[in-house]
Parts: structure tokens; sequence; C-alpha cells
């Protein structure tokens, strides 16, 4: 008999447990569509900017391909390659990547390519870096440096912060911020210019794994 | 307990009683997201919705629970509720979603609310609860939005307002002009 309070107890807390777990699971269902519609209208909204000068009718966001950590594209996580097609032949690929070296955690980026390894755009998805200065790597102007730019142009060791002997502009009072990004777009243009055929050719990935 | 007035526990709540400016509750949530003035309204609403369900649960619910499992039901309960908050929120305000970030599932930790089911829902009836619930809640939102405010307009002129010592200082100011206008009305 005296284990009688543990047992209520313990029942009184599965009981609730049971209850909480229903409420969760009815809201989740009441919100998973929204959810997933709000999640691919955020990424389209993200990726259109990337892709400037490309013509394409390929839905942006479909066609993408999954790339597991450990590779060598700039990140830890895995990384992610949209393919966007004219018709049936390749017009982009966007590369979400992480740039390790920032002040403060990865920097998240969204790198267009077109298919001769040419910048299409840049946009930073998520950072955590110092409001008022690394985080002027969100400016639209400071991102256009990049477009246009290929593995070639400018070549070398221009491919670095002015700071650093390089062509691209840094932030004022930030110079770690603007290195780390520019570093994460040449290696995603060495990658790109490494495995180009393969990109293209790998299969899709599943569009979703378990649903 | 019941002397009270709905006016006083009002006044209790938004004022006296403040959970940010006088319990000093919550404040992790109340320094990190005050940067602006939705986030401040998006996280106040967000804390203030919580507050109130997780009092009414737990007052609903007190008469079946033991003393000594309380505590592990309270955190139940208010993470389910945080869940379901931030699933709503992903649903309908994805653009408050992403700007709260992190802060909305943070709401689990804000003391203020398990506070709230010790010190009043445990005890007394849920209508009252309820009511507790809304006016401790909306003294959080209110402040956070006015903190928030502040700092996004000093940012204007002074850019460390939006930085994390800036929350420190607004708060010390809030709180400095709290006691302030307290004391004044003491004197008189």
């Amino acid at each position: 008999m005296a284990d009688m309070p543990v047992l209520r107890g313990g029942i009184t807390l599965a009981a609730i447990a049971a209850i909480c777990t229903a409420l969760v699971a009815v809201t989740f269902e009441l919100t998973d569509d929204r959810i997933e519609k709000n999640a691919q209208a955020w990424l389209e909204q993200s990726l259109l900017p990337v892709l400037a000068g490309v013509s394409f009718d390929s839905g942006i966001g479909e066609n993408r391909l999954a790339i597991a950590a450990p590779h060598e594209l700039p990140g830890n996580d895995d990384a992610m390659i949209y393919r966007v097609y004219a018709g049936d032949s390749p017009a982009a690929a966007l590369f979400v990547v992480s740039a390790r070296d920032g002040y403060s955690g990865p920097i998240r980026l969204l790198v267009g390519l077109d298919t001769s390894g040419i910048v299409t755009g840049l946009s930073v998805l998520e950072h955590r870096e110092t409001p008022g200065l690394g985080d002027g790597i969100e400016s639209r102007n400071w991102q256009e440096q990049f477009v246009g730019k290929s593995l070639e142009n400018p070549a070398g060791n221009r491919w670095n912060i002015r700071g650093d002997g390089g062509e691209f502009d840094a932030l004022t009072g930030a110079s770690v911020t603007p290195r780390a990004v520019v570093k994460a777009v040449r290696e995603t243009l060495e990658y790109y210019a490494a495995n180009r055929g393969i990109i293209f050719a790998t299969a899709n990935a599943p569009e979703k794994a378990t649903k | 307990m019941t002397a009270l007035t709905l006016m006083d526990r009002f006044r209790n709540g938004l004022w006296y009683e403040n959970p940010g400016l006088v319990q000093l509750l919550g404040l992790c949530p109340l320094l990190a997201v005050t940067s602006t003035f939705v986030n401040g309204l998006g996280l106040g609403i967000a804390t203030l919705f919580v507050l109130v369900i997780s009092n009414g649960l737990v007052s609903a619910t007190r008469q079946w629970i033991r003393q000594e499992i309380r505590i592990p039901i309270y955190v139940l309960i208010i993470a389910s509720l945080v869940t379901c908050t931030e699933l709503i929120f992903k649903a309908w305000f994805p653009a408050l979603d992403r700007s709260l970030g992190i802060f909305i599932p943070l709401i689990v930790t804000n003391c203020a609310i398990v506070a709230r089911a010790e010190i009043f829902a445990s005890r007394n009836p849920v209508g009252l609860s309820i009511v507790d619930g809304l006016v401790m809640g909306s003294g959080f939102a209110l402040l956070l939005m006015a903190i928030g405010a502040f700092r996004e307009l000093v940012a204007m002129g002074w850019l460390l307002a939006v930085l994390p010592p800036g929350a420190f200082f607004s708060l010390a100011l809030a709180i400095a002009a709290k006691n302030w206008i307290d004391q004044r009305k003491h004197h008189e």
C-alpha cells in the first residue's frame, strides 16, 4: 500500500502527458499544410532575387539536390543545391551553403551561379553577426558586387576583400564577416568548377523523405 | 483575496506586481527581443496567450494534482502550449516567427509562467486564474512593447540602443522611472 501514492501520481502524470500530446498533435495537424506552404513561399521569395539575368521556365525550389555533410562546399552542415532549367537544359544552380568563419556562428548564404559559373546573385538567409556592423552583408548593394563575378574574374588573389589585397568591398568596422562571405562564395565557385558535370546529371533528391 | 476588485487586479498586474518591472521575471526574452516594437508586441502576445491558457489548465486540474508531481505537470502543460503557439505563429504569422526565431520556443523557460502557475493558478478557481493570466500577461506584453518602442526610437540617433547593452539600459531606465513615480506618489 505504501507505493500507492507513487502509482497514483504516475497515472496522473501519464494522463496529463497523453492529453498534452493530443493537444500538440491536433495543432500540428491543423497547421501543417499552412506551415509547409509558408516555407515554400519564403524559399521561392528568397530564391528569386539571386537569379538575375537568368531565363528559366522551371519552378524554383522544385528540383533540388541535397548534399550530405561532409562535403567540399562551405559549411559543416548539409548543403542544398536547387537546379533551375530552361526547357530541358540547365539554366542555373542555386547553392545553400554556410560561411563558417563569421563573427558569430554560421552565415547561411544562397549563391546563384549560371551554367558557365558566373554569379547571378547572393543573398543572406540567416546570420547572427553584430547588428550595425557585420549585418551590413544584408544590404542589397553589398551583395550586388558579386553579380557577374566568376572564378577567373577577378583572378587569383583578387578574390578577397580590399583589406586583403582583393577587389571586394569590406564593411566599415567589420572585416571578419565580409571576409567569411567572400571566402564562402569563392569556395562555392571552386566546387561548381570541379563538379559541374555531376550537379546536373544526378537525379533529384526525393521531394520529401517522410510525410 | 476576494476583496480585490477586478480593477485592483489589473493595477497589480500592470503596475505594482508587473512581472518584468517588479518581479523581474522573464528577463531573458525581455532583453533579447525588444529591439523593435513589433517584436515586443509579437512575443508579448505569444506569452500572454500561453500564460492565460496555462493558468486556466493548471487551475482546472489542481484538485487531481499531487503536490509532489506538480512541477513536472506545469512543465508539461507549458511546453505543450508553447509548441502549439509556435506552430500557430509559423502557420499564420510567418514573418513574425522569422524575426522572433528561437524566442517563441524559449517561452517555455519564461519563469513568469511557472511562477503564476505555482503562486496563483494552483490555489485559485479557474475564472480568477484566467484573469490573473490576462493581467500578468498584459503587464509583461505592455512592458515588452514599451521597451521595444523606446529602443527602436532611440536607435535612430544612438545605435547602441538596439544592441544588447541597450536592452539593459532601457530596462534599468524603465525600472528607475517606475520607482521614481511610486516614490513621488508616496510622498504626496
